[in-house]
Parts: structure tokens; sequence; C-alpha cells
């Protein structure tokens, strides 16, 4: 009885210890997997997200508050929205992410944060050819994190159709952004296939190049 | 564990008037703190997220117009995948025949057997693969193919635009098997 207690102690506490709470997401995304080993960093991170039904969501790193102003305000005399700077603020916000095309943005960002979580998004259009709203978020963020090195990270709901994917991809190859992240799950490598031959020749992180 | 020595140390017998007081036991009952810590734990295994998210990088080409920056792709060395509806995966090797006769269809389960024995019959400086998600793919789709590539080692592959041709007959080979 004594050694049980003590082993289910000593679990209880490595279990606390280890667990770290996942922040609440205002978006529910289940994402594939795939067999990448690379943790992903959030800092100079712009985050495009997917969701089930193909909408687009586009947000800023919390850890790059100066740039999230420069995006929004090259957004707003870009489009001439006008926006005040409560609304921008709104924008600053932590864990904030726009959701509307830009005729709808204003309105959007006079909800408060308890509307806005209950806010029925259209998504940001980006499967209009000739009105992909995602290329200017996309400039602006490029314009933003001019001499650092920003990254683009989509993250993408399992069920979301391609042409979305097809949109994103158009913006950011009219953006010469060539390179981004996908956001996955982990997931073991197949056993007897050449990556997992690779993989035990040079140990772990070849997935990684 | 939880015990003290209550017994009256020495052992003196007690005189014959002294009443036998009742002992105590002091041990403490520890079947509910071990249910609680049993609780607990089962709640932290739960809740604990041991993986954590990772990035999987793509590079996009450049578009161009330029013949000269285009890549070349000979015809016989391709392996063109089109990505269907219901997780379906409709391909064909080297150009597409004007009667479809080089078009197959397969599942995500086999599509690896696929790749491998088309990169064991070309040469590896031909073998390219040309990836094709229709509108009705999903994110899935592209990903688990794009994981397909990094697992069987593909050194060159491409994601192209559909085209309407492929498109239709894709449409009719859902049809006709009918997947909805």
């Amino acid at each position: 009885m004594t050694a049980m207690c003590d082993v289910a102690f000593l679990l209880l506490s490595f279990f606390i210890l280890t667990t770290k709470f996942k922040p609440p997401d205002a978006l529910s995304v289940t994402t594939p997997k795939s067999v990448s080993t690379q943790i992903l960093k959030t800092k100079n991170s712009v985050l495009i997200t997917l969701d089930k039904d193909g909408k687009a969501y586009f947000s800023v790193s919390d850890e790059n508050g100066p740039e999230k102003a420069d995006i929004i305000d090259y957004v707003d005399q870009q489009k001439s929205l006008g926006l005040t700077d409560a609304e921008k603020s709104a924008f600053k916000r932590s864990g904030a992410y726009v959701s509307t095309p830009f005729n709808q943005l204003k309105s959007y960002l006079q909800l408060n944060s308890d509307q806005m979580k209950n806010f029925k998004a259209p998504g940001i259009p980006v499967t209009d050819t000739l009105n992909n709203e995602m290329q200017m978020w996309l400039r602006a963020a490029a314009d933003a994190f001019q001499g650092k090195t920003m990254s683009v990270f989509l993250k993408g709901d399992n069920l979301a159709k391609y042409p979305s994917l097809k949109g994103i991809i158009d913006a950011l190859k009219k953006n010469d952004i060539m390179k981004f992240s996908m956001i996955t799950d982990p997931e073991g490598v197949p056993p007897g296939t050449e990556l997992a031959k690779k993989v035990e020749a040079k140990g772990r992180a070849v997935t990684d190049q | 564990m939880a015990e003290m020595d209550t017994s009256s140390g020495g052992g003196h017998k007690k005189g014959p008037g002294v009443k036998k007081s009742k002992k105590l036991s002091t041990r403490v009952d520890l079947t509910p703190m071990v249910d609680l810590g049993f609780l607990l734990i089962t709640f932290f295994i739960f809740t604990t997220t041991m993986s954590q998210p990772t990035a999987m990088k793509l590079f996009l080409p450049k578009d161009t117009d330029k013949p000269e920056e285009q890549n070349k792709v000979k015809a016989s060395g391709a392996l063109t995948l089109l990505l269907g509806k219901n997780d379906q995966i409709y391909y064909y090797e080297g150009e597409l025949a004007p009667d479809a006769s080089n078009f197959k269809t397969t599942s995500f389960k086999e599509i690896r057997k696929v790749i491998l024995d088309k990169k064991r019959a070309t040469d590896e400086k031909d073998f390219v693969v040309v990836i094709k998600p229709d509108n009705d793919a999903t994110y899935k789709n592209t990903v688990d193919i794009l994981d397909e590539m990094t697992i069987n080692d593909v050194k060159r592959y491409a994601m192209v635009d559909i085209s309407p041709v492929e498109y239709s007959l894709v449409q009719r080979t859902e049809q006709a098997g009918g997947v909805k």
C-alpha cells in the first residue's frame, strides 16, 4: 500500500509538472499529420488559418506588436478604410485575427472581444483570383517585417478544400514569398520506406531540411 | 506508515484498580487519499499534450513565362497524380493517352507502391511527380501526398493546376464509380 501510494504521487507530480495547458484556441482546427519533425517557432511569424469550410483567417504572432501596428496602418492606408485608433488597437489585441473582407473590417473591429468570439466570420476572400484579399494582407506583412525573416505558417483543417489552399498559395506567390510552412501533427515514419532508412542512418531531423 | 508508537513503554504492569484504557489506533485510512491521487493522475494523463505541433516546409516555384526558365519534364519520367473526391487518387504515367487508357484509380493506401514502382522503373534524373489536386480534394489530401513525397524520398515534385480535360475525366470516373 505504502509503495503504491508513493508511486501514484510520484506520477501525479510528474504529470502536474510536465503538463502545459494549451491556450484556448478561438478556432478549432484539426491539422493533418506528417512525418515532419521540425518544431514550430512563433517569433516573427504570420499565421494563416483555414477552417473546415475553407474560410481563411489572418493573424500575426503576439510577440510582434510593432509589426501588427504597421500592418493595420498599411492596410488602412491602401484600402482607405478610415479606421480609428480604437479599431486599430482591436487588431493589436493579443490573439486577435482577421476573418472578414475589407468592406466589413471596420465594423468587425468595432466589436468587443466577447462579440468577436461569437462572430460568424465570413473569412477573407481567397478563392476569387481577381479579388484575393489575402494578397493585400501578406503584402502588408511583408512590408512590416522588412529586414527581418518573416515566417509564414499555414494551419489548415483536414476538411478544407483545395481551392482555398490554392488561393493562399497564389497570394504568397504574388508577394514573392516562396517559402512557407504548414502546421501539422507529428506522425511516426512508416517502417521500410526510404525515409525510414535515412532516419536510421542519420538520426532524427532529416525531414527538417 | 502513519502510526505512532502508543504502547506505553516499559511494560510494567498496571495496578489492580487501574482500568485498562482502550488503545486508540492512530492508523489513518489512506484509501480516499489514494483514490484522489489516482483521479488526479488520470486527469493529468488525459489533458497533457505530449506532442507539439510541427511545421512542414514547402517551397514554391516562381511562375515564369520565359521558356528558358521553365523546367522541362521528360514525359516518360513523369507520374501525374490527380487528387479527387473521397480520398481517391487517379494517376497516369507519362502523358495522358487520348483514349485515357493509362488513367488509373488508386487510394492513399496503395499510392506508395505506385510511386515506388515508377521510381524504380525510371532514371533518377528524369523522375518527377506532378501533383494536381482538383476542387474536391481536401487540405488533408494535399498534405498527405506531399508527405508521401518526403517518405519516398522523391526529389522532384510539383503542384500544378488540374487541366479541364483531366478534371472532366476525373468527374466522369467518379460518376461511373458512384463516388459522391
